[in-house]
């Protein structure tokens, strides 16, 4: 047993308002530069719709993620020797095109132009080329709230094995939000077709990082990442990603995304998983398997022989506490309420989601849909249980099944509670809650404090290099101080 | 006395440059040195141009170099003439490919906005000297034949005595003028390579081929941290 912490993020679509908060913080932060203005590190995707970039989901066409080869595992963009072949140009990049020409408007004039014979009008320039854009066709979420025709989100790969047609009718429509960024995953496909060995994960915290100084610009990452959330810089042609605002998750601070969410859908935590299983969870040979096998990485915080193992590996005692008060492990594994995002591309992600509640159909009330008893029926609900299991479960029911229903019976106890002033656990019967269990589920889904929500570990910086020997070697002075070993040059004087 | 400056005095300058330049530029612009790739802009012209231009340039390169290290074998494979037909038309084949693949991507960088914004002045100067290198070789071949014989008697001597530091530019001077041309563009290509993008192909990822595919590090050697008998040195990992 090998055993590895890992900082999770769990996000509760169910409160999710699609305001884009998390995009615009996350922009300011991190992508606002040259070379990355068309970069969304978060951004919110509404469903059914084709996503960012177009077809993000659709790995026919952009070859990401993992696949298996007989009974091995290989990316599915190809062989080691492949990749290293299509160096010279890679066939199955996502271009500029895919994502969209980032633009600017000219406002400047608005107030120092002369005198408009129309009514003034700011015209949009493109930010890369400085040349005036006719229309602007395209942005990070040009389909957001279902804008577009039903033939072009209908394109959707989760509507796969669906009837999507009866979903065009405006009575049957409808939408969740999505918000995404790197899932940070235990099986990185993004690492694993990195010709320079430049994106690596940080084995204290899971996080994965591209190291800027190796990065070549090969650009396999691109393809390989199949959420595309390796983005191209094309100032510095280097790619770069979400770092899961690791300064301030060192800290001990949520990251800008889940700190600035108005509808305090984020979790994160730390969660302690076996690292020598990765490959034999990956390599599960049925993709609906893939979630189950995932689920059995985890190790419970609280089990005094993983406590004990955890401290012989060398993990702190801070994290093991954290891991014990994380949201994520009651969320994710004791009541199974969230899922990892399409885990059939085997790379095994680390931002999970709960599933959303959606209005009961109309053709509930005219009789058509069945109650059953004092919750309402799941098919009665208007987003298709299978479509979320397309997106979550690699087309698995059950799960997602248990988890609506859970989340359900929550909203009735509490109602029966505060409302009607009677606790009926009778709804709990069938769910596997318990009154506690639903009590605190309560106090994280509804509630959900700050503290709560997030509980993460400093980092313990002060180990990272012996104190001792940097003692009065660098401050705040005037000569090079702590760089004074870059700036050695190759003749070592001047 | 201008062969003297271009068959003594460029080379060494050239083989100083790459040598000093390569080292400094990557010890402290180690940065910039990268494939810029500009496929994210445009792709499609790119995947026709890049990969005939770099499957040919590549071959050619280690078909000169062969020609340099084992002149006799080269000799020897070509006393039957149908050997040495298929040698010629082969490198001549890689030459066109190269060719073609060059002018794809000068078409390319010239008519698409995009990446004209991204094109710094060492680029030109790259298709400039590239040009000319594959087009006087292409030349050499069609009408000075055939090279892959009379390079074992005139250049490799040459380049023998380069890199012995006893320069002998007898063969060399009496050699046609597009043979001239080839040589001087050979090495001021070589002595660019610290100054432009060919310094893409020094950080060439062949490791790869042989890494794990998962890569995982510590920031700090959490074990000897931790042990308080040994006085850990302080050093951070790297990322290697």
């Amino acid at each position: 047993m090998k055993i590895r912490a890992q900082i999770t993020m769990i996000m509760n679509l169910d409160k999710c308002l699609g305001c884009h908060t998390c995009s615009v913080t996350c922009k300011n932060v991190w992508t606002s530069r040259k070379g990355m203005e068309y970069v969304w590190f978060n951004n919110v995707e509404t469903k059914p719709g084709i996503g960012y970039p177009d077809h993000w989901e659709n790995q026919e066409r952009y070859k990401g993620g993992w696949k298996l080869a007989g009974k091995k595992l290989s990316p599915r963009m190809g062989t080691k020797a492949g990749i290293m072949k299509n160096i010279f140009a890679n066939p199955d990049m996502p271009r500029i095109g895919d994502y969209y020409e980032p633009f600017t408007f000219n406002y400047k004039i608005l107030h120092s132009g002369s005198r408009f014979k129309t009514p003034p009008s700011a015209r949009p320039y493109s930010v890369m080329t400085g040349q005036p854009m006719d229309k602007i066709r395209k942005s990070a979420n040009w389909d957001d709230n279902l804008g577009g025709t039903f033939e072009r989100r209908s394109a959707d790969k989760n509507f796969d094995n669906i009837q999507k047609e009866i979903y065009g009718a405006f009575e049957n429509s409808f939408m969740m939000y999505l918000p995404r960024l790197c899932e940070h995953c235990l099986n990185p496909s993004c690492v694993a077709v990195c010709p320079s060995g430049a994106i690596y994960k940080r084995e204290e915290d899971g996080i994965v990082l591209i190291d800027q100084n190796r990065c070549r610009g090969w650009r396999q990452c691109v393809t390989g990442c199949q959420y595309k959330k390796v983005y191209f810089n094309w100032e510095t042609r280097k790619s770069e990603k979400c770092t899961f605002c690791y300064p301030k998750i060192e800290v001990g601070e949520p990251t800008i995304c889940s700190e600035s969410c108005v509808g305090r859908i984020r979790y994160i935590g730390m969660l302690l998983y076996d690292a020598d299983k990765i490959l034999e969870a990956a390599s599960a040979e049925e993709e609906q398997d893939l979630y189950q096998e995932h689920l059995g990485l985890f190790l419970d915080p609280n089990d005094p022989e993983v406590i004990a193992q955890a401290k012989q590996q060398g993990i702190p005692h801070n994290v093991l506490e954290a891991a014990r008060r994380s949201p994520i492990y009651e969320l994710a594994i004791r009541w199974k309420l969230a899922f990892p995002l399409h885990p059939e591309y085997r790379t095994l992600p680390m931002v999970w989601y709960i599933p959303p509640l959606s209005p009961i159909m109309q053709a509930t009330d005219s009789g058509k849909l069945g109650v059953n008893g004092i919750l309402p029926d799941l098919d009665a609900l208007s987003i298709p249980n299978q479509y979320l299991a397309n997106i979550f479960t690699a087309g698995d029911q059950v799960p997602i099944k248990t988890a609506l229903r859970r989340m359900l019976a929550m909203r009735a106890y509490m109602r029966s509670k505060t409302v009607d002033g009677v606790e009926n656990s009778e709804v709990l019967n069938g769910t596997g809650l318990t009154v506690a269990d639903t009590e605190k589920m309560y106090q994280l889904l509804a509630i959900a404090n700050f503290d709560d929500r997030f509980v993460i570990p400093t980092s313990h910086r002060e180990e990272a290099k012996n104190v001792f020997d940097i003692k009065s070697s660098c401050g705040f002075s005037t000569d090079p101080g702590c760089d004074a070993d870059k700036l050695r040059n190759l003749f070592g004087g001047f | 006395m201008s062969d003297y400056f271009f068959f003594i005095g460029l080379p060494y300058a050239a083989l100083v440059v790459v040598i000093v330049g390569t080292l400094f530029r990557y010890l402290n612009f180690g940065f910039g040195v990268s494939s810029l790739s500009s496929q994210f802009l445009e792709s499609r012209e790119l995947y026709y141009g890049s990969r005939p231009f770099h499957w040919g340039i590549i071959f050619l390169f280690f078909g000169h170099l062969v020609a340099f290290l084992f002149p006799a074998e080269v000799l020897l494979w070509n006393s039957v003439p149908v050997r040495l037909l298929i040698l010629e038309i082969a490198a001549f084949g890689f030459g066109i490919a190269a060719l073609v693949g060059l002018v794809i991507l000068v078409i390319r960088r010239l008519k698409n906005k995009r990446i004209r914004v991204v094109t710094s002045k060492m680029d030109v100067v790259v298709y400039v000297v590239l040009a000319v290198q594959i087009i006087t070789g292409l030349w050499i071949a069609l009408f000075f034949r055939w090279g892959s014989s009379w390079f074992a008697s005139t250049l490799t001597p040459y380049m023998r005595s380069i890199f012995l530091f006893n320069p002998d530019i007898a063969a060399v001077t009496n050699l046609p003028l597009f043979a001239k041309i080839h040589i001087v563009s050979a090495f001021t290509l070589i002595g660019l390579i610290p100054c432009t993008r060919f310094m893409h192909f020094l950080v060439y990822p062949f490791r790869y081929l042989w890494r794990s595919p998962l890569y995982v590090i510590w920031n700090w050697d959490r074990k000897q941290i931790r042990a308080t008998r040994n006085l850990y040195n302080g050093v951070k990992q790297k990322n290697t």
